[in-house]
């Protein structure tokens, strides 16, 4: 194991290959990466790992000029670049293949792999015989010519061949280096082997490949080298001949953020919350209880239908079948409302997009779901709404001057507290809470906890998803672990471990993998309400 | 690690901005610019012609922008709620020709001839939000679709001419011409719906559900709204509201009005909101910039017709207004320049 700053990338990549060199980068007061330096080498798979939040797609962005680093340099073949946008880092021969490719649905696998470099004739029509030449010889070079026909249509392509049209685009011109941005989400397993050969082949061709996954079984079998970046430092190189999971998790995990979790036993004998074979479009046969005062963590991987089933609790997601009580009472949730006067409240996993209203001010944020109770006729009595705003900003430290301020011009850890605010003052009887501390700073995320174990401690029932393991860990006092919408396990206080949970996390991917399930992946959001 | 030594004290900086607000900055810097705009115009037109700030001109000029005042005002509501409504000019042609032929066909009962008018406000406002909503049709198609339809429809039932005559009605003779207190009684109507509708914007938990949904539908929708709910019945406001316009028109005109008079105010009406700071995202606006703007357009418009300016001139200044009110805004929220604005 190397730490970082050591060797120096200038001397480990002669020839191309590109590398940063204590790469710092902060977006307002959120310090993303801090003085990062990786080398990633021709002919090499780096596999780049790291918990959410580790600093991952930031330094893929850095790479890709979509970003610039605040401090420190890129260096290419060994001379330092600076890329002003992703068309610079593309010249240069970097390339990043997207999560979620992009695909222009209406033209052909041709046309989408050429879209923006077309050949044509001299009266500037495409030339169609050039085309066919360039992307048959592209196949053919490829070996993917039994796997896509070039003039399929966007819309028509499965999940392998949409990620394969963006491959395809990335090799166009002249690559160096090209960057995998979890590219088996969206995989089935033969599909998944079909990718790994050709990064093999890739990396015959001396192209250096950055591969940014979480399933360590890809990982093991596709990388020369694992970088690990913990809280946007790196934690160190491995070689993944030598080193082993359980060396990669410890280092991905690293920290102790035991200190900061509260320790206590508040959990009463009254159950608040029960499910029973709960079953919606995304999660299947999830059945569940949470008593007040109890702490239960949702762990699982990204899709695995944990927001899905906090939604459907939100009454956001209609039931299939299966039965949701709340202390003992059967609950009919044809919606959100429904669910917020039952007493269910959500802090949803992305707090910009589904739950802040940017523009308006914290005293308008917290009041939202209480109005009903802060109006006479329908007007809004605005001292009552303005005290009770303060004295939640007030309880949970909202760092402000006034609660007449917009929310866009709060931190991120102050936004979540408006959030947490907005439920505190509806006071809910059970309240589910996505990803509660995704990229807030340590010593926000420490008060978050403590308001987690003040409204346990209040009999508060509390359904905590989270993505982080130290989180899980420390806050629940009983774990459920999900993957691919159904509950693999539940571990107890006692029992639980990061290899306990990632083990039932990952259980598919060390079973063969169901084909069908990987092709109908969940759709995401068809929101009601006005279209725009 | 560092951190652990660390208290979990927070270190980033409170926002600046604390100051008292005076109460210039209070009115809001777009605000201000409009009543800038406004003083320079009546100055210039006032300079060119004496008679042009004269009291029975200014009257005039109100009167004028009534009914765009009106459409002004709902539009700003629809647009706060993330929408759009280019059909209102038309609604106002079938509300006109409704109210004046069922005054004519009863008999002359002013009452119910103005019930009609709003019964099919309702009608046509509740059949845009239902397309809309239900259809799942854009706004501005929708709509577009409307500004077609209503027209067409106003013209058959009129069969294409003005129809009835309406002034030897009290009723309609005190709406168009009365006054109460020396204002006209249509710039009491345009006073009454502009407070109605700011004290909902501003006061209500309708208000605040309404700026909600046009400032994030997912988070309004989570929040319990129900925005489906909350939607028809904006647009059922505007057809209520359009029918009040569409019987002023036929008050002041004497008859029922298909097309003349109520062509091209869905263009004054959203041009009005846009230049009073509504955000056509949504999310963002109020009646008081928009009365404001609706007054700054009333007042060019007039000067220029005063000047004798061409009448097709006040259609390029107003398109190019519409323009150039967006693009400030789009200006100000930072917006980059790549492929179609959202």
């Amino acid at each position: 194991m190397t730490t970082p700053g050591t060797p120096p990338p200038t001397q480990a990549t002669p020839g191309v290959g590109v590398a940063v060199e204590n790469v710092t980068k902060r977006f307002g007061a959120v310090q993303a990466l801090s003085g990062v330096t990786l080398a990633f080498r021709p002919g090499q798979v780096t596999a780049l790992m790291g918990e959410n939040g580790a600093g991952k797609s930031t330094l893929l962005k850095i790479l890709t000029g979509d970003h610039q680093p605040t401090e420190g340099r890129v260096l290419l073949a060994g001379a330092p670049v600076s890329f002003a946008s992703p068309h610079d880092a593309r010249r240069a021969g970097i390339r990043i293949i997207p999560q979620e490719p992009e695909i222009i649905p209406h033209v052909s696998v041709a046309e989408n792999v050429y879209a923006g470099s077309l050949p044509r004739t001299t009266g500037r029509r495409l030339d169609r015989a050039e085309l066919r030449r360039r992307i048959t010889s592209d196949l053919a070079r490829l070996g993917f010519e039994k796997v896509i026909d070039p003039d399929q249509l966007g819309s028509e392509l499965t999940p392998a061949q949409r990620q394969l049209v963006e491959i395809l685009r990335a090799l166009t011109g002249d690559a160096k280096i090209i960057a995998f941005d979890e590219p088996t989400s969206s995989l089935a397993e033969n599909e998944a082997e079909a990718l790994f050969a050709l990064i093999d082949r890739l990396r015959a061709q001396g192209i250096a490949i950055i591969y940014v996954s979480h399933r360590m079984k890809e990982i093991f079998r596709l990388a020369d080298r694992i970088a690990v970046l913990r809280d946007g430092s790196s934690a160190g190189v491995l070689d993944a001949t030598e080193t082993t999971e359980s060396e990669v998790v410890r280092m991905m995990v690293g920290r102790d953020l035991s200190s900061f979790f509260v320790r206590q036993d508040v959990a009463r004998d009254d159950v608040v919350l029960e499910l029973d074979g709960v079953t919606t479009d995304d999660v299947t046969d999830i059945s569940l209880r949470i008593r007040a005062g109890e702490v239960v963590a949702l762990a699982g991987l990204m899709g695995a239908g944990r927001s899905e089933l906090g939604l459907a609790l939100a009454g956001d997601r209609p039931l299939r079948s299966g039965r949701i009580a709340l202390n003992g009472r059967p609950l009919r949730l044809r919606g959100p409302k429904d669910a917020i006067r039952a007493g269910i409240g959500l802090a949803p996993e992305e707090r910009k997009a589904q739950a802040l209203f940017l523009h308006r001010s914290i005293r308008d944020n917290t009041s939202l779901v209480s109005l009903e109770r802060l109006r006479r006729m329908r007007f809004v009595r605005r001292g009552r709404e303005r005290a009770a705003a303060q004295d939640f900003s007030d309880r949970l430290r909202v760092r402000t001057p006034s609660i007449e301020h917009e929310v866009r011009k709060l931190s991120g850890g102050n936004q979540q507290k408006v959030v947490l605010a907005r439920w505190l003052l509806r006071r809910p009887k059970v309240l589910i809470l996505d990803e509660p501390t995704r990229g807030i700073d340590i010593g926000a995320r420490a008060e978050i906890y403590r308001i987690i174990a003040d409204l346990a401690r209040d009999g508060v029932a509390l359904l905590v998803i989270s993505s982080e393991l130290p989180e899980v860990l420390g806050l629940a006092d009983r774990i459920v672990v999900m993957q691919g919408g159904r509950v693999t396990g539940e571990l107890g206080r006692a029992e639980a471990t990061e290899e306990a949970i990632l083990h039932l996390a990952m259980a598919d991917d060390l079973a063969p993998l169901d084909p069908a399930r990987a092709a109908a992946r969940p759709r995401t959001d068809s929101a009601p309400g006005g279209p725009r | 690690m560092t951190t652990a030594t660390t208290s979990p004290a927070e270190t980033e900086q409170a926002p600046p901005g604390a100051r008292k607000r005076s109460p210039l900055a209070a009115l809001g810097g777009q605000n201000l610019s409009l009543i800038g705009a406004l003083v320079v115009v009546l100055g210039l037109f006032g300079a060119l012609n004496e008679n042009y700030l004269s009291l029975s001109n200014l009257q005039v000029i109100a009167e004028a922008a009534t009914i765009t005042g009106l459409l002004a005002v709902v539009q700003t509501v629809v647009i706060i709620c993330g929408g759009l409504d280019i059909s209102v000019g038309s609604q106002v042609g079938v509300a006109s020709v409704v109210s004046a032929m069922v005054f004519t066909g009863t008999g002359s009962s002013a009452f119910v001839g103005v019930l009609a008018a709003v019964g099919a406000g309702v009608l046509v406002g509740v059949l845009n939000g239902l397309v809309i909503v239900y259809g799942r049709v854009n706004p501005t198609i929708a709509t577009l679709a409307g500004l077609a339809a209503y027209k067409g429809l106003a013209q058959l039932l009129s069969d294409g001419r003005a129809q009835g005559y309406v002034l030897n009605d009290p009723v309609f003779v005190f709406l168009g011409r009365g006054k109460i207190a020396g204002l006209p009684v249509m710039v009491w109507i345009l006073i009454v719906v502009a407070i109605a509708v700011h004290v909902m914007l501003g006061y209500t938990d309708i208000g605040r559900n309404l700026y909600a949904i046009g400032g994030n539908d997912t988070a309004a929708r989570l929040a319990g709204i129900n925005i489906n709910k909350y939607l028809v019945a904006v647009y059922a406001l505007i057809g209520v509201v359009a029918a009040v316009a569409g019987i002023l028109l036929t008050a002041r005109t004497g008859s029922g009005q298909p097309v003349s008079g109520s062509e091209g105010l869905e263009l004054k009406a959203i041009t009005a909101a846009a230049l009073g700071g509504c955000a056509l995202k949504g999310g963002k606006g109020g009646v008081g910039g928009t009365l404001l703007a609706v007054a700054l357009l009333g007042a060019l418009e007039n000067g220029l017709t005063v000047e004798g300016i061409n009448t097709f001139w006040q259609n390029v200044a107003q398109g190019v207004l519409l323009v150039a009110a967006v693009v400030i805004q789009q200006r100000r929220n930072g917006e980059r320049a790549v492929g179609l604005p959202h």
